[in-house]
């Protein structure tokens, strides 16, 4: 057993890190891990981590090691957003955390989750602290592409990168892990393209499944604009749904809990001024993270959208890869017979201006609306 | 001062001792509170006026106030927004409306709208308190009714024609639009008529998203631009102009693809109001289904241009503006 054996697919990097962690000349105090969504990024962190604590360098046994994998290491702390971005509160609370030695290990490890949230102001704030550590202190940010993170803080971390993992190991790790077997995890590491995290709640989550085959069988229903324009609706309400049931009761809970601390009354019409003001600043909080919850659910449906229109190109040129989609062979046929390879281009393109643009604020309804009016099939 | 019996104060400047002004519209309400005190300024110039707001009322402040003074003289205390009124401040208040109410005080109690403070007004009503009301006004019906009022109210004449155009020119805002009656009471002579208003205000319509929409959905570019160019000039943002013209255009294609069949049923199959359905039906005779996508991609693409993906959020909005009249032409051509 050994701190790795999570970290799938990625030999070079894991060699990287393990010389780091034997061989004091290799060891640097901020790391910057890349790789694309899924690939274990923060799982690579943790595991590098756990390394540097063990004091056998990574048995993958010990208290040290279980803990920092766990993130419930003393010294280990993750950083991680569910709003749409890091501010420069969090990253100046981070510098302050960063100054204290270690106390029980040999490395104070800060993990930042999601460096690619850093706002600007945030990632400044952060400079100082990662160009002059404090000895001891050892920096890991993971974000998808060093473009993803300012050229400043590129330029004071060396750079881990990560490759998308193939799917026969994201299957052997669901089925050693996550006791999945075999077929379904073959077929969950496929649709979910190598992405870890998907893949898992692919194999284990069947309302997952039922959205996602719903999600691929739209790609032949949309012929008419009326019907593109109810696709775009029927995209946006799951995925709000989905938002809603995640965090409603959830939402719930946090506001009673808030009140219960500031000691006010749960039942009472109207808060006094200083509560409401704490109120409303969590349900700003809430508010931001049921958006990214949502974006993050359209963004994902339109992923596996994406596939579709990949393995349509695949057939349809006789490229003879392996399809994303085995198990919605009939739907990608049909989708490689209508359109020609030019229009199959044209319709991924629709997809990923439809995900541009929902990124850049456009109103997710109206971005999938322009998108599924693209996608209509020829009569 | 002498005291009093509760009608012959009411016969020296004509005001009970307790009024409620109730109502949402600011305009109104402050009007009937001015009426109050100037009357009661008439019978006492002396007055001692004491605001209080609920907002930052404070315990026994009102029992403070209403107690008599070592100096005598009338006192009027004005409560405001006792629709957001604290517990401390109902029950204080409640103390306060007595029977027989306390000699040389006349309590004023404003009221927006709600539940809120509803045992207050019961008793201000159980002891015969003068009501103004302040009803909302909303609707252009509302307004007209509203300015046209303002006039008779002055003993001026006005047509009707310079009634609508003074709404269509300054009617979104009830304040502008009695500012703006006052302005030609006090400036001009005889009857107002639509010249006279033209005078004042020609040219200024009030430009929204939803006029620029109606205009550019029903193909009339140069209207269409103009409003917008209004629009943009009185503050209105792009990006609720671009959301406006999606959902007006997603609401034709939705009514379009709906097919035939009563307007309040198409209306609950697709989540709209049935005026809505109407209009749309009316609106949809310049489109066609082909004509609407082409619309609904351009506002999209304009969507990313006014949230900070173009340079110039004007121009994306006028460009995708000109686009859907251009679709509504091209329609007519095929």
């Amino acid at each position: 057993m050994s701190v790795w054996r999570d970290v799938i697919g990625q030999e070079k990097a894991v060699a990287t890190l393990e010389r780091a962690v034997r061989d004091p000349a290799s060891m640097t105090h901020a790391w910057l891990f890349t790789g694309p969504p899924g690939s274990g990024r923060s799982v690579a962190a943790r595991a590098f981590a756990a390394a540097l604590l063990c004091p056998q360098g990574g048995c993958g046994e010990c208290r040290e090691c279980r803990t920092a994998l766990d993130a419930t290491h003393a010294d280990v702390d993750v950083i991680a957003t569910e709003g749409l971005s890091i501010k420069v509160e969090q990253a100046r609370d981070l510098v302050a955390l960063a100054a204290h030695r270690p106390s029980v290990g040999r490395y104070r490890v800060l993990i930042v989750e999601d460096a690619d949230r850093l706002t600007e102001r945030a990632a400044d704030a952060l400079l100082k602290a990662l160009e002059e550590p404090t000895p001891r202190t050892v920096w890991m940010l993971c974000a998808p592409s060093v473009e993803d993170v300012i050229i400043t803080i590129r330029s004071r971390s060396r750079h881990v990168r990560l490759r998308t993992p193939s799917v026969e190991a994201v299957a052997d790790l669901l089925v050693r892990r996550d006791g999945v077997d075999h077929p379904m995890a073959l077929y969950a590491a496929r649709a979910a393209q190598s992405h870890v995290g998907m893949a898992r709640r692919l194999a284990r989550d069947e309302h997952a499944r039922i959205r996602r085959h719903d999600v691929v069988a739209m790609a032949t229903k949309i012929v008419t604009v009326g019907e593109a324009v109810d696709a775009a609706a029927d995209l946006v309400t799951i995925a709000q749904e989905e938002s809603a049931a995640a965090s409603g009761e959830r939402d719930a809970a946090e506001k009673a809990r808030l009140l219960e601390i500031l000691g006010a009354d749960p039942s009472a019409r109207t808060q006094p001024p200083h509560i409401r003001s704490q109120v409303s600043a969590l349900e700003k909080d809430q508010k931001a993270r049921a958006t990214r919850f949502t974006r993050d659910v359209l963004d994902r449906s339109l992923v596996d959208l994406l596939s579709v229109y990949r393995d349509a190109l695949v057939l349809r040129t006789g490229a003879g890869s392996a399809l994303v989609n085995e198990d919605s062979r009939q739907v990608v046929t049909r989708v490689a017979e209508v359109l020609t390879a030019e229009q199959l281009l044209l319709a991924m393109d629709a997809v990923g201006t439809a995900r541009e643009r929902i990124d850049a604020n456009v109103a997710p309804l109206l971005a999938l609306e322009a998108m599924a009016l693209g996608l209509r099939l020829p009569r | 001062m002498a005291p009093m019996t509760e009608d012959l104060v009411a016969v020296a400047h004509g005001v009970p001792p307790y009024v409620l002004v109730s109502g949402p519209e600011s305009v109104l309400a402050e009007r009937g509170l001015a009426e109050v005190l100037d009357r009661l300024r008439v019978a006492e110039p002396g007055l001692e006026v004491i605001r209080l707001y609920a907002g930052t009322y404070e315990g026994g402040e009102l029992v403070l106030h209403t107690s008599p003074s070592l100096f005598g003289g009338a006192k009027c205390v004005v409560v405001h927004d006792v629709d957001e009124a604290s517990d401390e401040l109902q029950a204080d208040l409640l103390a306060c409306i007595t029977d027989p109410p306390e000699p040389d005080l006349t309590l004023v109690v404003l009221h927006k709208s709600g539940q809120r403070g509803k045992r207050v007004l019961d008793a201000l009503r159980g002891a015969r308190a003068r009501v103004v009301d302040a009803p909302a006004i909303k609707t252009d019906r509302d307004k007209t009714d509203f300015a046209a009022h303002e006039f008779r109210r002055a003993r001026r004449k006005a047509t009707p024609e310079a009634v609508h155009a003074l709404v269509e020119a300054v009617g979104k805002d009830v304040r502008e639009l009695a500012a703006a009656c006052q302005q030609l009471v006090d400036d001009t002579t005889g009857v107002i008529d639509e010249n006279t208003v033209l005078t004042y205000h020609g040219g200024k319509v009030e430009a929204t998203g939803f006029r620029v929409a109606d205009a550019a959905l029903s193909g009339d570019t140069a209207e269409a631009l103009r409003l917008l160019r209004h629009a943009i000039g009185v503050g209105v943002d792009p990006v609720p102009i671009v959301a406006v013209l999606a959902q007006q255009v997603r609401q034709l294609i939705r009514v379009g693809s709906a097919g035939r069949g009563r307007s309040a049923d198409i209306a609950r199959d697709v989540g709209m109001a049935p005026w809505q359905v109407d209009r749309a039906r009316r609106a949809l005779a310049g489109w066609n289904g082909e004509t609407l996508a082409v619309c609904l991609q351009a506002l999209a693409a304009a969507d990313a241009e006014v949230k900070g993906g173009g340079r110039d959020p004007v121009y994306a909005v006028e460009r995708v503006v000109l686009t859907i009249t251009r679709q509504h032409a091209r329609h007519r051509e095929g």
